[in-house]
Formats: structure tokens, C-alpha cells, sequence
């Protein structure tokens, strides 16, 4: 049976392509008087699909079989092993490539060991040569035709806009015609949940239900595309694309705080930053002329790579695997290209040369990060609130100073200010963990916030320390030993000059604690200095040794007259209140200064101890730029990313789009738009939204998301029947609406608002919920984070997200862990979703609200279903479906009435007594069947 | 054609299995995948990958696996690696040769050698060497085929382990019983076809361990504990019990139908099946993971401590589990890395006391297996994700003996599903720092274990970011010479 059914595919298959044969054959060539030999292959129509399937396995980028390899033209056309070329332009007779596949020896004939190509497909090739063996770029990198114009169609009036003309066409060519209109209340979620993720209350409900005016629909639209939840919404899609998340992954996976990063891709949504300029910043803002603190946070998009922290680690090895992964972020989210393979050799099947892989890692091989635990380099800002504060302090003491001694710092930021104005009046201190370098014996702890040494002979440095003016310095440290160790402070290196060394003892009777543990002040004289240096310390062992030795707060240097002892007690107060306001941090990429630029090379078969040749920073030959356009700088690299020369970015910008709106991409494989990857669909339609959105919308995403929204298209109703499934089955034609489950953020944030539990508030910090697993030790939750109340009914996409813990929620319902850049969800459906449905903590307590609120509207069993059901769908409840409701209903009032005794009672049923007690049990049931229901987790 | 056939019409196609396989290399979509993974259980007689009837590649000679993870590492010089030529090195400087060009996670300058802190017997017919730190197991060593020349490249725990899981250092590919499952699904329609167990503590890797990588996440591994509940929210809120469940599973069920009779998606269907399986599972897999019933011989053979996480308790589980048809079972037990930073996790007393926690266990699991008739068609296999140096580390300088993380040759070993009873593969130097003899790699372990469930590592593949993965990534050869 089974087989039969390949066997009809394949025979159609081939019918297919003798019927495409012939009509090409009958339309192009009509009236020619040569025979029709001579009709006009098309490498990338016909050649191509041969050669990807058949030959390249062996004749590739992987292999080269006999010196001979079809994927560069001048490879192709090169000599191979025998010193002769295997195509011989216009004589297919000649050429080797041709003899060997029609061969009768089994030892020369090609594919070797495998079923010899169908005469058509001889055919097709020796024409192909005959005709002079023409070699074209694959579809991807030809950029797309400006004169595309949408076709005309009678279509009765179903097109809204040109999008429709596109697909009405194609719906045509394969037989089919598109499917009603959705009713208004589908409509209604669809839209909501779509532009904002989230579905619309029972009061937006009603108010566009209500609305008979023939642009209700447009309005609506508008008025959703200005939500300030369309942020939230779309950058869940980025996010995965950024692989964000509150933590650096491996072993320790320790806590990172980069949720300003989260917070600035909503906010540029909201605001439909074009997409040119979205991706410059994210890419290169450091680069761009005198950045600001939002284009800083927006290179952070590159800081979301993994970092490793296990004990004895070589900070290199994941350095270069960070950046290695940020080549291949960035080739997949703007090129929709896999760069995987070309680290270990060329590409197998795209005309990528592994060389060029490191070319295009030396535009990212330079950023100062080194994947040591502090993660320099940081920008640290203010809260709205704390930056007041800071200004009113940074102007009070300035307002105080001594014209002589006033000391007006140049910098735009705030933070920089503060550490200018401290640092002047000789208020100066840093931070342990705010290291340059350290040997590998060096880990944090308490929240990061302790160096801790564990072995003998670890050190830690820090650049570029003024010590002009220092006579002493203090170290503020935790010790339980009497004598707990030594740390000698050398200049500039490890084994430099040593200007001082102290004894660390006990701390256990101190009054001083930090972070919980007690803490006292080690001073140390040191002797006078010129200039900067920089500063090594060095740890040794005490009188014994456990498994550390102690742990490091802080580092103070004491000037010798420092200027604000000129002054009164007053301003000392108030530079302690300025060191001490607490700041947000986010790691962000700079570059490296010229003089200490990184060299790139070739790392052999993709190991980063074997470096081969040195290179350059390049794009790729395939894109066939000038060596004047080649970009010298990542700056220029994203630029010309974004800059309408590259053929790729716009269309799978707008593929990304389009595959979150219709429930597919235009071009199916999300994350491959080379030869492995799927035709587009509808290729016209693509190219020209690609186009549109450089060319009309100024790379602008709300015009096109509207478009895609206003269109006919998506106005269907997602209802199949057997004759579409047959002749449509995945879709791929648009002869219907997309049915799609909801992404594990929406299904959240859909229970919590139909319940009335979630909390709107956008941005901030990441919050804890009952989704979050908090296991102890390195796993400790930072300050920074909100807990409690405020916490725990935020939007799905402010939830605390661990690596190595991910939100249980989130990765039952698909979301991906965050530690690779991810194209699209694979959508499962799971016995652990229904159980998390069914019993999950929060969707219970859920149900349990909602069956308040139905319980608190009517009196009337019905009513308060149909209110319910209305509340969780935006529309009336059919009345089959309100039968067996009903019918739960009295099953469970039967059963808690039975056992009105019993504490078995949802918590919810306790706060009312009598009979009420059990109608509220029994509702919850009904409540919890609404959040159950396959309508209610799918966009229809 | 109506859409029910059209859905049976669709699962049969993907049961031959180099349909499934073609069709999912071509980038099949997920959602058409995801039904015809659950949509067997709705009513037909078609069987499916997930459900078993998956179809091997060749005949499978295991159909359970049992994977003991001693997760940090445990010296092999303490417990099978016997090397009496580094016991009279002891405490003589390490020959630089041994030295040069090597990374280690914690060694610098030059270390001591450090002899085996335990001594050595041969045992049974096999004669084959188990230290004293094993008293136990040295009665079934006839049952085991021993690897003494294992090798990895990763020296760091999470890099290492990822890659005795998943065939890569870095975290995001499928774990080894994800790829089991989806090249064979699963035999038992109650409960999930990869179940892991802890204990010990906290493994480096974490979850990603035993997660589906790309693969889709019906093949990620469930976490079961045997303390609490067992599955994530298997057990009812307060106030619902089974009846009510059961009811409220029908209305949905129900409704879902009726939506269904509207939209016809077939993955409404699906779900419905789900729902199902959800609620067989909350009956079905308490009683499963539950060992208070087991007999009082059979808790003393493994020596189980109930209510608690504890490695004989998972040891019982696996059994259970695997009697109940679960195709691949892995155990991780915590707390093998031996740096003798310590006196609690030196090789000498650290070590013996750790080896003593799973030593009547194992060896229990083993006997059980074997009186049940299981042994033959479960394939178990134990080892660290590296092993140790035979260097001391001297990080303390303070007389605990410990060992620093070594890949260049370490022990592993299997028992049942076909391999070799009383057999001992693989040598290593006088002093067990490098393989002379059968060494073989950590993907050639992977190909073993797939090919006992007859599965070919080079065909079992995924079409993922543009290329085909597969377990053993580029490499990895079937180690013939322990299979019978």
C-alpha cells in the first residue's frame, strides 16, 4: 500500500515535469524553426533542482569528488582531476560531465552507486550545455525587480489591496478560490491577538461589535497598530531571534542583567523605528558618531551570546565562540542563511567558501568583551527616578565647589558625570568583580557581587588606574582565618613592581556586612606614583587553606590630600549618597582601539586552537560587490546589511513578518533562503513587499504589517473542507485562513487577561513568577529583579528567563531556551500542555477568577456561561457547546454537594458559604474547560 | 477523500520510515508533524512513531535502554582501571612528556603522580578487575563488557557532558534518548518514551541534558522525581478529583469535537488524543512511579530509602519504568568530581563513600533486570562524561588526594541488549593516562547505543539550519567487538 503511494507520487511528479516541458516548450518557442533541442533552459529553473539533488553530496562544498565541484561556476568550468574541464561549453557530446551519466559502466557512471538521472533529466543538462551552459546566481541573491507590477485579476471584488491580486492569481493558476469572509468576531481576536498579542476585553469587544461604520475594520486596525502593546507583542518575536534572556548559560549560568535591551526593542516597535535603522543600532550603534545611551543599549543584541563561568575554563575558547555565534545570528535573522556549516568547510550546497566565513567574522572579531564574569564592557544607567536624584546631587556639589577646583565633566552620560566628579574630589573606589583580567581561579559570588578566589596564586587586574595622587589603598574583605592570606599589588603586570602587600585576617567580629556577610576595611600604604597603571593583584594562601581563601568587596584608593577634605562634611555625605544610588547595567559591544585590534584567521575544520591563514574583513563573493563598496568596519558592514545593495534583508524581513501574520513564511524554511531552502510561494508577491517596505515605507514595519492586515487575504475564514484540504493541504496557496495555536507567551497572557489577573504595566525589570524555578546556589535570584504581587501577573515576555531553568510554561508550549537564535517555533502538541492547562497553579487560579466574575454577573446558570464564554472568545456561545457545559455543570454541583463536608473545595468556593460554595466549585470547572478549549489556545 | 482518511491516509505515509524521515528533512512542517505524532492515539489502527511500531533500521537487539550518568566524573583508577606500575610512581613529579601540549581545567606546574587509593581484584570467570570500592558489583562483572579506553576532547563538566548527551560540546542539539525516541517512538500509550531521574544534586548541564534540541519537543525527555509528585503537574488542584476530571476532560473533548466538525483541523484531533493520554497519564504513572508496593526482598536487593531522591530509589524506577515499556530511562547522579579540594570529595574517602551509595544499587538493578528476563532486551550503560587524571591535583596542598579532569582515557561500561557477558575492551598505559588499546570515542559509545536499538547513527538524521544533524555528528563507528 504504503509504497504504491510513492510510487503515484513519483510518477506524477515526473508527469508534471514532461507536462511543464512541453508547455514551455509550446509557449516560448512556438514558431521557431529549430527543432526543440534548442528550446531555453534555465539554469535555476531546471539545471539547478538536478544538481542539488543529485550531484552536489559528492561535488559540493563538502566534497569535491575527483577535483570537481558544481557549486562555484569557476569550479564547475575548472579543470578537474584528468587536467580537462568537465563542461565543455556548447557541446555536450565533449563533456565528461555528460559521457558520465549516460554511461554503461557502472565504475564511471554518475550519480555513482545511485539510480541513474531520468532521460529528462540528461536532457535538461545536455541542453543546458549545449546552449552554452549559462550559470545564474540562486534566487535568493538576485535582488528583487523594481518593476514588478501586482496582476490584473477579475476577481468579482474580492481584492482589498494589491497583496490580494498577487494571491487571487495564484489561487486561480492552481484551480482554487479563496474562502468567505471571517465573521466580524473572529476578526475581532484575530486582529487583537496578532498586532498586540493579546485578545480584547469584553468592553473592545463590544465597542467594535457595536461599530456599523464601513471602516470599523480600518479603525480598529489603527487604533491597534498605536497600542503600546504592539511593542510587546512583536518583540517576542525578536527576542528569539536575539537569543535574550536574564542569564549567561552553561554550567553556572549565572544571572545577567540586560533586560534594557527587552525594553528598548519594545519601545523601537512602538515607535516603528524603520527597520534600517532597528538594525544599524542593534548591529553597530556603539559605531555610530557620538552614541546614545539607547543606541548602546541596542548593541546588546550581540552581549545575549553565552558565556561561561565554570571554574578553569579558557575565557578565549568562548569568546570566540561567542562571535563565531553572533556571524551566524546576524547571517540567519537578516540574510536567512545558515553559516553553521561553512565554520568547519565550504558550504555543501551554497556558494559559500569557508574562508569567507572568517571574513565575515572579522567584523565582529573586535569587540572589547572577553567573556570574563563581569562582562565589560557595561553602560550603566538611572532609573527615571534615581536619575533625578543623581542630577540634583551632581548640581548641588558642583554648586558648592571652589571656581578653582569646579571640574565640569564632558560627558553625555550621567554615570560618567558621577565618576568624574568622584574620582576629582578624591572620593574613589571600585568594585571587586569590576576586573579587567583574572587568572581562571577566580569566581563571584553572593550575587556577583564578591570576588572569590579559589586557589592559591589567583589574580585579578584592573586597566588604566590613576594613582597620581594615592598614598594608600583599602580593600574591603570577608575572611574567616585568622590569617587568611596576602594580597600583593604589582604595577602593569603580573610580576611588575611591587608597591604593597597586606595581611588579611578575620572578619567574623566586624560590625560592617555586606550582602549578608561581614566585611572590614584592609589598608595598605603605598608609594608615590606617576601616571596610569595598570594594577595587578595577587592572591596567597594564609595559614591554611580550605577551598578559598576570602572573599573581595570592594577596592578603595586614598588620596594623599584629596580635594574634598578641603571641604565640609556636608559634601562628603553627599558623594556617599551619589556612590551609593543604584544603577541598571547592560553589556554592550565597543570596539577594540586600533592598536589592539584582534587579527582574524581561518580556523582549520572549525577548531579555534588550529589557526590557519589570516584574513580580512569581506562579504562574501556571491553578493558581487565592488571592492570600493566592501564595508571596512562593522558600521559599514550593517549599513550595507540594510542598504537596498543587499538582495536578501528586506525579504526575509518581510517573510518574518508575513510567517507570524499567515501562519507560514512566504518562503517556508524561515532560516534558509539558499538552495536547501523552499522556493517562495508566491516570489513576485515577496519581491515586491521587499520593494515596498525599502522604497515607499522607508523600511517602516507598521504600513506593512497594515497592508498585510487590510488585505482580503487574511480577512478568510479559516474553516477548511474536504476540497480544499485536498487541493490546499498545508495552506501553502492562502485559499484559506491561518489556524495557528497561540505562542506560549500569548496562551499566558490570554489566560491572565480573560481572568483579570494580569498586570499591564510595560517594561522594567524581569519579574519573578510562579513560571520561575529559583534552585539555590549560583542560581540566586540578583537585586534588581521584581518580586511578589507586582510580579507575578506581568506579560509573559518580562518573566525572568533562565537558561538552564527556562520558565516551565514557556518551554511546555514551544518557546525556545534562548541559547541559539531561533527562525521559527516548532509547534508541538503534548499530553504535559494539557496537563499544564488542566492543573498548572496560575491557569487555575485563573479559572478560579473567571468563575467569580461569572458568578458575580447574573444569577442565571445560562447567563453566567454565555457571559464567561463571551469574556474568554469575543463571541456568543453555540448552543451545543452551552449543553454541555450545562451538563459539567451539574455533574460537578451533584458532586460538591454530595461532599459538602469535605475541605476538597477549589479555594475560591471558600469564600462564599451555603449553596454558593458549590455553584462557585462548579463553575470553576466550567472556567477551566474555557481555557482548555482547543478555540480558545489557537488563533482562528 | 474526507479529512479523517486524509489524516489516516497522511500517518500511514509517514510510517514507512523513510518517508517520516525524507519528509522531515525536507522541512516538513511542524504542525502537520505534531499531528500525525499524537493523531494514532485517536481511534485507528495505524501505529505511529511516537507509540512504537516505530520502525528500526535493521533488527534491534535492545528495546529499553538504562543510561547511568555518574555526573562529574568518577576516577577510573579507583575503580577498574587497575595500574600497579602508578602505584610505585607515587608522589614522584609527572614526566613533562605527559605534560606537553595538554590542557587541563585545574593542574598547573608540574603534579605528583598519585597510585590508586583502592586495591584491585580480578572476579569471576571473566576475571575481570574491580577495586574494593566496588564490593558488590564485583559479583556481576560476568554480566558487564567493559570500555577501559574511552575518549573525549571536552575537559570541563558541561561542555563534556552536553557532549556524552547530545554528541556536541555546546547546548541546543538533541539528547541522546531524544534521537532513541524519535527513530523509534515509544511502546507504552500511558507515559512518555523518555523519563530521567536525579540524584545527587544539580547536574552541570541542567535541563538542556535531556532536552530535544531541534528536534520537536515531544521527544525532550520528562523529568520524573521520585520524590513529590512525579510529573509536572500530574496530580489535580485542590478540590478536583478523578471523576471530575475525567468529566471536564470529556466536555472539552467534546467541544473540541464540535469545533472541529466546523473547522476541520486535523490538529484539533490531535489534541483531543492529548487530552487523553494526559489524563491515562495521571492514573497510570503514580502507581508506575511508585515502588511502596515493590516486596521487601526487592526494596533490600537495591537498597531503597522511600520518599527519598536517592540513586537505588531510581535504580528501582528503572526498572519499573522499563517493565512499563518506557524506551530509554536516564539517571544522573550528582557529585563524582573528585578534585580532592576536600576531605568530602577526595578519591580516597570522598570517592569510597560516593561509590558505596550506588554500589548495591547497580548491582541490584542488575540482578533484578536479569531474574526478570529484562536484562537481554535492556541495554545499560554507565559512566562518567570524562575521567580523572592519573596526576595528584594538588590545588591544596593539605593531604587530600584528588584527581583533575582527564579525556584522554577513562572507563565506561554496558551490560544486556547484546552486548559481550565478562568481556573487557581497550587498554590503557602502565600509569591509565593514555589508550594503547580499543580506544574508542565518545560518539563510537553513541553509535553503540543506537545500534543495539537498531538504529544506524549515520541514516538517524534531522534536517536542521540548512544541514543535516545527527547524533554523532561527523563521526563515530559502531564498536563491534563488544556486541555478541
Amino acid at each position: 500500500m504504503k509504497c504504491i503511494h510513492i510510487f503515484k507520487m513519483a510518477k506524477s511528479v515526473c508527469i508534471n515535469s514532461i507536462y511543464i516541458l512541453s508547455w514551455i516548450l509550446t509557449i516560448l518557442f512556438l514558431g521557431s524553426c529549430n527543432d526543440s533541442s534548442n528550446k531555453e533552459i534555465s539554469f535555476n529553473r531546471d539545471v539547478r533542482p538536478i544538481l542539488n539533488s543529485k550531484c552536489l553530496r559528492c561535488h559540493g562544498g563538502v566534497k569535491a569528488n575527483g577535483e570537481f565541484s558544481l557549486l562555484f561556476e569557476e569550479d564547475a568550468f575548472g579543470k578537474t582531476q584528468s587536467g580537462k574541464p568537465a563542461i565543455v561549453r556548447g557541446n555536450h557530446e565533449k563533456s565528461e560531465l555528460y559521457r558520465r551519466l549516460v554511461s554503461k559502466d557502472p565504475e564511471i557512471r554518475m550519480p555513482f552507486e545511485s539510480p541513474q538521472l531520468s532521460q529528462e533529466e540528461i536532457d535538461i543538462l545536455a541542453k543546458w550545455i549545449d546552449q552554452g551552459a549559462k550559470w545564474e546566481k540562486h534566487w535568493a541573491y538576485i535582488p528583487p525587480k523594481e518593476s514588478i507590477v501586482p496582476p490584473v485579476v477579475v476577481d468579482s471584488g474580492w481584492a482589498k489591496n494589491p497583496i490580494d491580486q498577487f494571491v487571487f492569481s495564484k489561487l486561480k493558476e492552481k484551480g482554487l478560490s479563496p474562502s468567505v469572509r471571517a465573521d466580524k468576531n473572529t476578526l475581532l481576536r484575530r486582529l487583537y491577538l496578532d498586532l498586540t498579542g493579546l485578545p480584547p476585553t469584553i468592553e473592545q469587544a463590544n465597542a467594535f461589535l457595536e461599530d456599523n461604520s464601513s471602516d470599523a475594520y480600518e479603525k480598529l486596525v489603527d487604533e491597534l497598530l498605536g497600542s503600546p502593546h504592539f511593542g510587546e507583542r512583536w518583540a517576542s518575536m525578536w527576542l528569539d531571534l536575539a537569543r535574550y534572556a536574564d542569564s549567561k548559560g552553561f554550567e553556572k549560568d549565572t544571572n545577567r542583567e540586560i533586560w534594557k535591551f527587552r525594553d528598548w526593542v519594545i519601545a523601537a516597535f512602538n515607535k516603528d523605528m524603520p527597520f534600517d535603522q532597528f538594525s544599524i543600532e542593534q548591529l553597530a550603534g556603539d559605531m555610530l558618531p557620538e552614541p546614545t545611551e539607547e543606541q548602546l543599549i541596542a548593541t546588546a543584541f550581540h552581549r545575549n551570546t553565552l558565556a561561561n563561568d565554570e571554574g578553569g575554563t579558557d575565557n578565549e575558547e568562548f569568546r570566540v565562540a561567542s562571535v563565531v555565534d553572533r556571524v551566524s545570528t546576524t547571517y540567519e535573522v537578516w540574510q536567512g542563511t545558515t553559516m553553521a556549516c561553512v565554520q568547519c568547510h565550504s558550504h555543501p550546497y551554497d556558494p559559500f567558501r569557508h574562508k569567507e566565513f572568517y571574513e565575515s567574522m572579522a567584523f565582529f572579531n573586535n569587540a572589547v568583551d572577553d567573556d570574563s564574569y563581569f562582562e565589560k564592557p557595561k553602560l550603566f544607567t538611572y532609573s527615571k527616578e534615581n536619575k533625578k536624584d543623581v542630577e540634583e546631587l551632581l548640581e548641588y556639589i558642583n554648586g558648592h565647589l571652589l571656581p578653582k577646583d569646579a571640574q565640569v565633566s564632558k560627558s553625555r552620560f550621567l554615570y560618567d558625570q558621577k565618576e568624574a566628579l568622584l574620582t576629582h574630589l578624591g572620593y574613589r573606589f571600585t568594585e571587586a568583580e569590576a576586573f579587567d583580567k583574572t587568572s581562571p581561579f577566580i569566581e563571584l559570588d553572593g550575587g556577583l557581587n564578591f570576588l572569590w578566589q579559589i586557589q592559591d596564586s589567583s589574580w585579578a587586574s584592573y586597566n588604566n588606574v590613576d594613582l597620581r595622587k594615592v598614598n594608600k589603598m583599602g580593600f574591603l574583605v570577608s575572611a574567616s582565618l585568622d590569617y587568611a592570606g596576602d594580597i600583593s599589588i604589582h604595577l602593569d603586570s603580573l610580576n611588575g613592581r611591587k608597591i604593597g602587600e597586606v595581611r588579611i585576617g578575620s572578619t567574623e567580629g566586624s560590625k560592617r556586612e555586606e550582602n549578608g556577610l561581614k566585611v572590614k576595611e584592609f589598608i595598605v600604604d603605598i608609594p608615590e606614583i606617576t601616571g596610569k597603571h595598570d594594577v595587578f593583584l595577587q592572591f596567597h594562601k594564609g595559614e591554611s587553606y580550605v577551598a578559598h581563601l576570602f572573599y573581595l568587596d570592594k577596592i578603595f584608593y586614598y588620596e594623599k590630600e584629596p580635594l574634598m577634605a578641603k571641604y565640609d562634611k556636608k559634601i562628603k555625605q553627599k558623594l556617599e549618597q551619589l556612590a551609593q544610588i543604584p544603577t541598571t547595567s547592560t553589556p554592550i559591544i565597543q570596539e577594540l582601539q586600533e592598536d589592539k585590534a584582534r587579527k582574524t584567521f581561518v580556523f582549520d575544520r572549525g577548531s579555534w586552537l588550529n589557526l590557519t591563514e589570516e584574513v580580512n574583513m569581506g562579504i562574501p563573493n556571491i553578493y558581487g560587490i565592488s571592492e570600493t563598496e566592501e564595508p571596512n568596519n562593522r558600521l559599514e558592514f550593517a549599513q550595507w546589511m540594510v542598504s537596498g545593495k543587499n538582495p536578501l534583508s528586506a525579504r526575509v524581513v518581510v517573510n518574518r513578518f508575513w510567517e507570524q501574520i499567515f501562519g507560514r513564511g512566504l518562503v517556508e524554511s524561515m532560516e534558509e533562503f539558499g538552495s536547501q531552502g523552499k522556493n517562495p510561494s508566491h516570489p513576485e508577491l515577496l519581491d515586491w513587499m521587499a520593494v515596498k517596505l525599502m522604497k515607499e515605507y522607508k523600511w517602516r514595519v507598521k504600513p506593512l504589517l497594515r497592508d498585510l492586515v487590510l488585505s482580503a487575504t487574511y480577512r478568510q475564514s479559516s474553516n477548511s473542507h474536504p476540497e480544499i484540504i485536498k487541493l490546499d493541504p498545508a495552506n501553502n496557496w492562502l485559499s484559506r485562513g491561518s489556524r495557528k495555536r497561540l505562542s506560549a507567551e500569548q496562551i499566558r497572557d490570554e489566560i491572565l487577561l480573560v481572568s483579570g489577573l494580569l498586570n499591564k504595566t510595560i517594561g522594567g525589570p524581569s519579574a519573578i513568577n510562579a513560571d520561575v524555578e529559583i534552585a539555590g546556589g549560583w542560581n540566586t535570584l540578583p537585586e534588581y529583579v521584581i518580586q511578589g504581587d507586582d510580579a507575578m501577573y506581568r506579560r509573559s515576555i518580562y518573566t525572568f528567563w533562565k537558561r538552564v531553568n527556562p520558565p516551565m510554561n514557556m518551554i511546555v508550549f514551544d518557546s525556545p531556551d534562548r541559547s541559539a537564535c531561533v527562525s521559527s517555533r516548532v509547534l508541538t502538541n503534548t499530553p504535559l500542555q494539557a496537563l499544564s492547562l488542566l492543573n498548572d497553579k496560575t491557569f487555575f487560579e485563573a479559572s478560579q477568577e473567571l468563575a467569580k466574575q461569572m458568578f458575580e454577573a447574573d444569577k442565571q446558570l445560562e447567563n453566567q456561561i454565555k457571559f464567561g464564554y463571551f469574556k474568554v472568545m469575543g463571541k456568543n456561545i453555540k448552543e451545543e457547546k452551552l449543553m454541555q457545559l450545562t451538563q459539567l455543570y451539574n455533574d460537578a454541583l451533584l458532586h460538591y454537594v454530595n461532599n459538602m463536608d469535605s475541605s476538597e473545595f477549589p479555594e475560591v468556593a471558600l469564600e462564599y458559604s451555603g449553596k454558593n460554595k458549590s455553584r462557585l466549585a462548579a463553575l470553576t470547572m466550567v472556567a477551566n474547560v474555557f481555557l482548555n478549549l482547543d478555540e480558545f489556545i489557537v488563533k482562528g | 477523500m474526507d479529512i479523517l482518511n486524509e489524516a489516516h491516509y497522511r500517518e500511514s505515509e509517514y510510517n514507512t520510515r523513510r518517508h517520516f524521515l525524507k519528509n522531515c528533512i525536507s522541512g516538513m512542517g511542524a504542525m502537520t508533524l505534531g499531528s500525525m505524532l499524537g493523531g494514532n492515539l485517536f481511534a485507528n489502527n495505524s501505529p505511529s512513531p511516537i507509540t512504537g511500531n516505530g520502525i528500526p533500521h535493521f533488527l534491534p537487539k535492545a528495546k529499553h535502554v538504562i543510561y547511568l550518568h555518574m555526573a562529574g566524573a568518577p576516577s577510573q583508577l579507583e575503580l577498574f582501571d587497575h595500574k600497579p606500575v602508578l602505584n610505585t610512581l607515587n608522589g614522584q613529579d609527572c614526566p613533562p612528556s605527559l605534560l606537553e601540549g595538554k590542557r587541563f581545567a585545574f593542574i598547573r606546574g608540574t603534579p605528583k603522580m598519585l597510585g590508586s587509593q583502592a586495591s584491585f581484584n580480578q572476579y569471576g570467570e571473566s576475571r575481570s578487575w574491580v577495586s574494593d570500592y566496588l564490593p558488590k558489583f564485583s559479583s556481576v562483572v560476568d554480566e558487564i563488557s567493559f570500555l577501559k579506553a574511552v575518549h573525549t576532547e571536552e575537559f570541563n563538566h558541561a561542555p563534556a557532558q552536553f557532549l556524552m548527551q547530545t554528541g556536541s560540546p555546546r547546548q541546543g542539539r538533541p539528547s541522546l534518548g531524544s534521537w532513541a525516541t524519535y527513530g523509534l517512538g515509544s511502546p507504552n500509550e500511558n507515559l512518555p518514551g523518555f523519563i530521567v531521574l536525579l540524584s545527587g544534586g544539580v547536574v552541570s548541564g541542567g535541563k538542556r541534558l535531556w532536552g530535544s534540541g531541534f528536534l520537536p519537543t515531544v521527544y525532550q525527555g520528562v523529568q520524573c522525581q521520585s520524590k513529590g509528585p512525579a510529573v509536572r503537574n500530574l496530580q489535580n488542584p485542590k478540590g478536583v478529583d478523578a471523576a471530575l476530571r475525567k468529566q471536564s476532560v470529556d466536555a472539552i473533548n467534546k467541544i473540541n469535537e464540535l469545533e472541529y466538525q466546523e473547522s476541520r483541523d486535523p490538529e484539533i484531533l490531535t489534541r483531543m488524543s492529548q487530552y487523553e493520554l494526559a489524563f491515562k497519564m495521571q492514573t497510570s504513572v503514580p502507581g508506575v512511579m511508585s515502588i511502596d508496593g515493590e516486596p521487601e526482598y526487592i526494596k533490600k536487593l537495591y537498597g531503597v530509602t522511600p520518599g527519598e531522591s536517592s540513586f537505588a530509589n531510581n535504580c528501582l524506577l528503572a526498572r519499573r519504568l522499563v517493565e512499563n515499556g518506557v524506551r530509554f530511562v536516564q539517571l544522573y547522579d550528582d557529585g563524582w568530581d573528585t578534585h580532592g579540594v576536600g576531605a568530602g570529595n577526595g578519591v580516597d574517602v570522598g570517592l569510597y563513600n560516593k561509590c558505596s551509595r550506588i554500589d548495591q544499587a547497580m548491582t541490584g538493578l542488575l540482578t533484578d533486570l536479569k531474574q526478570r528476563g529484562l536484562l537481554e532486551e535492556t541495554l545499560i550503560v554507565w559512566g562518567g562524561e570524562f575521567g580523572r587524571t592519573p596526576m595528584m591535583e594538588a590545588r591544596s596542598g593539605q593531604g587530600f588526594f584528588g584527581r583533575d579532569h582527564h579525556g584522554e582515557a577513562f572507563t565506561m561500561w554496558m551490560a544486556g541488549g547484546g552486548v559481550k557477558k565478562g568481556f573487557t575492551f581497550g587498554e590503557t598505559d602502565e600509569i591509565g593516562y593514555s589508550a594503547i588499546r580499543g580506544k574508542v570515542h565518545v560518539h563510537d559509545v553513541q553509535a553503540t547505543i543506537l545500534n543495539q536499538l537498531g538504529l544506524d547513527h549515520e541514516r538517524l538524521t534531522f534536517h536542521f539550519q540548512g544541514r543535516d544533524f545527527r547524533l554523532t555528528d561527523v563521526s563515530g563507528n559502531v564498536i563491534k567487538d563488544i556486541l555478541t
